[in-house]
């Protein structure tokens, strides 16, 4: 059925030019010095949007390079759009933020780039060894951006600590990773995936550390314990970037190596990934309920978000897959067009994070309010909104592979989550109002319509999304 | 049939007009121009839908005006049509919002333009639901509900809406994601979720039972049955007047619209099997609640807990599967829906002038209210279930149709109507009649002209129902039929079947 897969180095066209361009990028920083940001900023974003083209413009079907362990098929080029497209938010809405907190530095935007690079590399990823790579190059920025306020302590703490814990992880995937090379025999997944009936419980061992790494990066519980702090304490567009492109490019990796290296134990590792979903929605929704900080709530609600989208991978079918990738497009929408709000809460003595500072917003901000609404909405998985359909994909595939507890509980789950963004909308709706926010920057305002308008409109046309989705996920099976 | 989406037209007329509301200035002109859009908006949608009950087949049990147009894909469609259960619904909702609309004339100053366009996006929300031929179409209408009614609610509400307002959305919610989950499953199962190839689909008996629970989780909330009743007088009494009047006329019927549409006749065996529990739960409903309804100081609460004991007879009704308690379920639903929300208007009336729902604050309204006065006795009569009224042939119906199943839970249903006649009595008495005595009543004012306009159709559609309810029962006659044709034919094959 599948035709033969074109190898060439032209799959990595996208990358070779985030890759070049980011170094121009920081030739042109170092040498301009202090006026570069505004204009590193812009064109970092065009460069992610070239990039991005030219993910869709490669030719179609599947694309191989360096011996198979670099992959471009469609599932690589609907996550790619997604982080791409993460990654650009992420600098757009970085904008005011730091023209108004003096932290411009070309360097924000150049790694963000390079961290993007390793997106690309993460999701394209078909063997233990450029995973790794992809995932270190990936990583390695993010804790830099994370301190970047290096006056803050509570900057540079979440740096540390994202940091520290996120080398304990990446030694944990390593030590795993050596433990599948150890039992199998080789790196490559379709050579795992191979040797992998014979091999034995060894091989098991080294799939948990695996996973307890890919857990980490998309910070399901129970690894989950470095994503408040880190949310809390990184610059808030810092937050939001964390919040979306690397969690779709975890969210990637971890269902490629699921779902191709380890197809013949797929028994095995679908009870793993249904304990870590469970109790991520679990742990999602209850621990969200008491925060008063809305960005320790946002890493709550990417903790519980990321056990939703884990129920369509303990699916372990091809439904459930197309799932996870409606699920993470879904969210990436909610998490920017969310945090385009938070950016914008300001008033005269700086950024304001708690939530009872949303207070009126209906009466001040009318429309900014009623946005902010339907993505709380759409979060909690209320139709008509996106969210719902994201959850119905993962659940239906769920339902359909016999997971009935996993469903069940996943559901109700939500229901707990729902008490928490409706007291966000309660706030924001029922109490009297708080004073006037600054006015919000345009591209927030951009970015917040966008998101917004895209949650409440998907139900009008879904099939789009979702038979890319379909189109993306049959070409892993 | 027709050459035009009717269907759509009239599901989606309100959503254009709170459109074009949310474009109006937010000032006093805004706010005033808002009520005349919104009021002129759910007349227009009324009329067009009265064009369906002209063109509507009545010797005809299928659906009729469909819809079909591709949308999720993979056997999940934008699928439309009413046929004889669904239709009675869809015009009782466009008939009570112009009502309620009028009735929030004067007694809702503060954001009026965000309040119209609320509930305008709800009626398009309900009218959906009775409309929509696919599960999950259905689903989203259904739970799409929820967010105006929480915020209608939350924003206009009393003292206690905040609690109020969670309550009722967490109830719902919790009760309704588990129907989600069986919605999936009849998915996987029949391939598709085509509400009209659903309705002739055999599921296996194991997903029946499962699929019915589910259902009954749903339904049983959002009807609402005991023990899962407690959310509706706190949402009843912290709510603003229209905001009650459309939980009581049109939000509960979707739980009895549900269980006809989905419960009877997807699974019947199922609903053979564990009809004596809704048998259980209805009487303890009707019985219990009323003898809540007794103690009640608040008049909104009173008439909330009533509300429970109606709907219990509807249940009751519909699970008999005769052919007097469909209908009479089917007919009980539109009556309480007529009733419930023209009281609703009565204690509206007082509390706008008073500021007040306590029992204890009036007394003797009729010296000074006597129009009033007339218009609450009608409908406290056809609450109480009054020969001549349209809740007496209601209760009968469902009476009888349960009594050819089971006496006892007839028999016992039959106290409920005593009980009924007893707190509703109690409350005209005490608010309507004895001495004038409280100073600040001195003054208080009949209804005025707009308030007749609001009240007197109700009264008329009271009586005339009450003496000639052919109309109602004629519409859902044809589809009352052949559900229960179908009902009792898949269970007697079945029986056979384990007979051989």
């Amino acid at each position: 059925m599948i035709a033969a897969p074109t190898t060439g180095i032209i799959a990595l066209l996208p990358e070779f030019v985030l890759a070049g361009g980011a170094m121009v990028l920081l030739m042109m920083g170092a040498f301009r010095g202090e006026r570069s940001p505004a204009v590193t900023d812009v064109l970092s974003i065009i460069l992610l949007v070239l990039a991005g083209v030219l993910v869709i413009l490669l030719p179609a079907g599947k694309l191989v390079a360096f011996d198979g362990s670099f992959v471009v098929d469609d599932f690589a080029r609907f996550l790619k759009i997604l982080a791409i497209l993460g990654s650009a938010a992420a600098i757009l809405m970085s904008i005011d933020y730091d023209a108004r907190e003096k932290q411009q530095r070309f360097e924000y935007s150049v790694l963000i780039v390079l961290s993007t690079l390793g997106m690309l590399m993460l999701i394209s990823a078909a063997d233990l060894i450029a995973l790794y790579l992809g995932l270190e190059l990936m990583s390695l920025p993010l804790y830099v951006v994370a301190a970047s306020h290096r006056t803050s302590l509570r900057s540079t703490e979440a740096g540390l600590k994202y940091f520290v814990l996120g080398a304990l992880s990446s030694g944990m995937l390593l030590y795993g990773a050596s433990l599948v090379y150890g039992f199998t025999g080789t790196v490559s997944f379709a050579g795992i995936a191979k040797s992998a009936a014979e091999s034995g419980p060894g091989l098991i061992f080294g799939l948990v550390f695996l996973f307890a790494g890919f857990c980490f990066k998309v910070s399901a519980v129970p690894f989950h314990m470095w994503t408040p702090d880190v949310y809390e304490g990184a610059p808030t567009p810092v937050t939001a970037f964390f919040a979306a492109a690397p969690k779709v490019a975890g969210i990637a990796m971890f269902v490629r190596a699921a779902v191709v290296a380890f197809p013949g134990i797929t028994a095995q590792w679908q009870e793993i990934v249904a304990f870590v979903s469970i109790a991520s929605m679990l742990l999602g929704s209850f621990a969200a309920i008491g925060q008063r900080n809305i960005k320790r709530l946002m890493a709550y609600s990417s903790i519980g978000h990321m056990g939703f989208a884990l129920v369509g991978l303990a699916a372990g079918t091809s439904e459930g897959v197309q799932g996870v990738l409606v699920y993470m497009a879904i969210y990436v929408t909610m998490t920017l067009g969310t945090f385009a709000v938070i950016l914008s809460m300001r008033r005269n003595g700086g950024m304001v994070e708690s939530i009872d500072q949303l207070a009126g917003l209906a009466r001040t901000h009318p429309t900014m309010a009623f946005l902010m609404a339907m993505l709380l909405f759409s979060m909690a998985g209320v139709p008509p909104l996106a969210g719902f359909f994201a959850k119905f994909y993962v659940f239906v595939a769920a339902i359909k592979a016999g997971l009935y507890v996993l469903a069940v509980i996943g559901v109700l789950a939500s229901v707990v989550g729902a008490y928490y963004y409706l007291a966000i909308v309660k706030v924001m709706y029922f109490d009297e109002p708080a004073e006037r926010f600054y006015r919000m920057a345009n591209e927030l305002k951009v970015v917040l319509g966008v998101c917004a308008l895209f949650n409440i409109l998907f139900c009008l046309y879904p099939a789009l999304l979702v038979g890319v989705a379909s189109a993306a996920a049959h070409s892993l099976f | 049939m027709t050459s035009w989406p009717i269907l759509s037209v009239v599901t989606f007329l309100p959503i254009v007009g709170a459109l074009f509301i949310a474009c109006l200035r937010d000032d006093e002109a805004g706010a005033r121009n808002a009520r005349w859009v919104a009021l002129w908006t759910t007349l227009l949608t009324f009329a067009v839908s009265l064009i369906l009950v002209w063109r509507f087949d009545l010797s005809s049990a299928d659906f009729q005006f469909l819809e079909k147009h591709p949308w999720l894909g993979g056997g999940i469609s934008y699928s439309m049509g009413v046929d004889g259960i669904s239709l009675p619904f869809v015009i009782l909702t466009t008939a009570v919002m112009p009502i309620s609309i009028a009735a929030s004339w004067t007694s809702i100053q503060r954001r009026v333009r965000a309040y119209m366009i609320a509930f305008l996006v709800l009626e398009t929300l309900m009218v959906g639901t009775f409309c929509a031929l696919d599960l999950v179409l259905f689903y989203l209408f259904f739970e799409g509900g929820l967010i105006p009614m929480f915020l209608i609610i939350g924003v206009w509400g009393g003292p206690r809406r905040v609690y109020a307002s969670f309550k009722f959305f967490l109830y719902t919610f919790a009760g309704s994601v588990l129907m989600l989950l069986a919605i999936m499953a009849m998915y996987w199962q029949a391939g598709t979720t085509d509400i009209p190839t659903l309705l002739h689909h055999a599921f296996p008996r194991y997903l029946q039972t499962w699929a019915w629970f589910a259902f009954l989780a749903s339904f049983a909330v959002k009807m609402p049955m005991w023990p899962v009743h407690t959310w509706l007088p706190d949402a009843h009494v912290e709510a603003p007047t229209a905001g009650s009047v459309i939980l009581a006329a049109i939000l509960l019927k979707m739980g009895g619209y549900g269980f006809l549409r989905f419960s009877l006749p997807m699974f019947p065996q199922a609903s053979v099997e564990l009809a004596p529990l809704i048998y259980a739960l209805s009487v303890v409903a009707i019985v219990y609640t009323s003898l809540v309804a007794l103690m009640q100081e608040d008049v909104k609460k009173l008439i909330a807990y009533s509300s429970v004991a109606h709907m219990g007879f509807v249940t009751m009704g519909l699970f008999a599967m005769t052919a007097q308690g469909v209908a009479g379920g089917i007919f009980q639903m539109i009556s309480h829906g007529i009733v419930s929300a023209a009281l609703f208007l009565c204690v509206g009336v007082i509390y706008d002038r008073m500021h007040t729902r306590e029992i204890a604050a009036y007394g003797g309204l009729v010296n000074r209210m006597p129009v009033y006065a007339f218009a609450f006795m009608v409908f406290t009569l056809a609450n109480v279930g009054l020969p001549g009224t349209s809740g007496f042939v209601g209760e009968f119906l469902t009476l009888i149709g349960t009594f050819r199943v089971n006496n006892w839970v007839a028999t016992l249903a039959t106290l409920g109507t005593i009980l009924s006649a007893a707190y509703a009595l109690w409350l005209y008495r005490k608010v309507i009649f004895g001495k004038l005595e409280k100073p600040s009543l001195f003054h208080i004012n009949d209804i005025g002209w707009r308030e007749i306009a609001v009240l007197a159709p109700l009264v008329i559609l009271t009586i005339v129902f009450g003496v000639y309810p052919k109309p109602v029962l004629d519409m859902s006659a044809a589809s009352v039929t052949q559900l229960i044709d179908n009902f009792e034919h898949a269970v007697s094959s079945v029986q056979t079947a384990a007979v051989r």
